[in-house]
């Protein structure tokens, strides 16, 4: 899936832009929980998750996630915002709530990070 | 290749091949914005201005059917004519690029057209997909040279090779962090320089992932529930090993830390995302060997190691 499609799949908020959005996303990732996050690697996933401190990005960097969205209308700290910047991530921001982001996301054939 | 000199020839190569190598949909500019031919030379101004654009496709019902540029507009202003529609001035003579094509393609209308911008089209539907100009292909080789160059530096810093030159019976690098207890703000800086370090030392991918999961776990502990500590981690050919060590509380029972879900975080360490009790099976499973001592009061030693 294009990061295009995710964008309007979710009508998110571009909050920071760093890629072209013919990118193409294969996986997604969501939790709160960033140890969860870490117990299995998926280079280049989405990461969705309603954590907005710097460790939503640290997480993303040891991760190599490379698109990071915050749901239920969440907006980044400034210093995550700095961080993830630096990082050249690929910041969202969607007002759907965590199930709603991933129903949706799941029912265009976006793959989670267990599927072959 | 190894080479410290910049070899000006071979640079230039380089140039020639991406222009070769690029394709034109990799340097467009794929937000376009259009107008339609009815819209006035005032309007155009206006969209030019707040999109900062030097020109724009015309599009009528989903169609291409011509460009008009900010030299078009000026003619236009000179002669007092904003209220005329933009189909009087645009260029119905255009010169279109598909987005597969070179970049060299190109390169090579600009020079015999001399237009400022062309509109990209996709080869089968026909459709407008995005708009070039010269910037755009000098931004794409000018990222590109730069993603070949950073390449060729950490060919150059391979730790193998100058790992080889250091005489020793055994040779080791190491890079030690200062960690904060409770700075939150900062939790993760010490795993990411660490990641970056083993990145540029070239340390393949796979190998650097699971040593830096293991050392951000192994950090945001430190973070949460000491007063701080030292994180250390010695590269030698074919493992790096990485020590954390801290003065206290200590871990009353390892056998149950070790155990996944397994916590005595507070609450406030889950609204960070963290305490869910994964953070040492996180490092097991990350690591070849592993090594944990405590004493309550006194602090806790651990030691990982992962092949590379």
């Amino acid at each position: 899936m294009t990061l295009r499609e995710i964008i309007e799949t979710l009508q998110a908020k571009v909050v920071l832009d760093n890629h072209d959005e013919r990118m193409v996303v294969e996986r997604a990732r969501a939790s709160d929980l960033m140890s969860d996050v870490l117990t299995r690697v998926n280079p280049g996933a989405l990461l969705l998750t309603g954590l907005t401190t710097p460790q939503s990005i640290y997480t993303a960097e040891m991760a190599d996630v490379t698109v990071v969205c915050y749901v239920r209308g969440k907006r980044p700290q400034e210093e995550t915002l700095r961080l993830a910047e630096e990082r050249g991530l690929v910041l969202l921001s969607t007002d759907l709530p965590m199930y709603e982001s991933c129903g949706r996301l799941y029912k265009k054939g976006l793959k989670g990070g267990t599927e072959t | 290749m190894k080479s410290n000199g910049v070899n000006r020839t071979l640079q230039a190569a380089r140039t020639q091949e991406l222009i070769y190598e690029l394709k034109v949909q990799q340097a467009m500019t794929t937000k376009v914005i259009t107008v339609e031919p009815e819209n006035t030379m005032e309007d155009l101004r206006q969209i030019l201005k707040l999109h900062q654009l030097s020109g724009t496709p015309v599009m009528n019902e989903g169609d291409l059917v011509g460009i008009v540029s900010v030299e078009d507009l000026i003619r236009s202003l000179l002669e007092g004519n904003g209220s005329e529609p933009v189909k009087q001035r645009m260029s119905a003579n255009f010169v279109t690029l598909y987005a597969d094509e070179p970049l060299v393609h190109a390169v090579q209308k600009f020079e015999r057209h001399g237009f400022g911008r062309f509109p990209v089209i996709d080869r089968k539907t026909k459709e407008l997909v995005g708009i070039l100009t010269k910037g755009d292909i000098i931004r794409c080789m000018l990222q590109r040279l730069e993603i070949d160059f950073h390449e060729q530096e950490i060919r150059r810093y391979k730790p193998s090779d100058w790992f080889a030159e250091l005489e020793s019976d055994r040779t080791t690098l190491g890079l030690r962090y200062l960690i904060q207890g409770r700075n939150f703000q900062r939790a993760g800086e010490a795993s990411s320089k660490l990641k970056q370090n083993l990145r540029t030392l070239g340390i393949a991918p796979e190998a650097v992932r699971r040593i830096t999961i293991a050392s951000y776990e192994a950090e945001m502990n430190l973070v949460i529930f000491t007063g701080g500590g030292e994180l250390s981690a010695f590269v030698e050919p074919g493992k790096v090993t990485i020590t954390v060590v801290d003065h206290g509380p200590g871990i009353p029972d390892i056998e149950r830390a070790m155990q996944p879900g397994y916590s005595t975080a507070p609450d406030w360490v889950r609204e960070l995302g963290f305490g869910a009790g994964m953070g040492l099976p996180n490092i097991k499973n990350c690591s070849n060997e592993l090594k944990l001592d405590s004493k309550v009061g006194e602090g806790t030693n651990l030691q990982f190691t992962v092949f590379t």
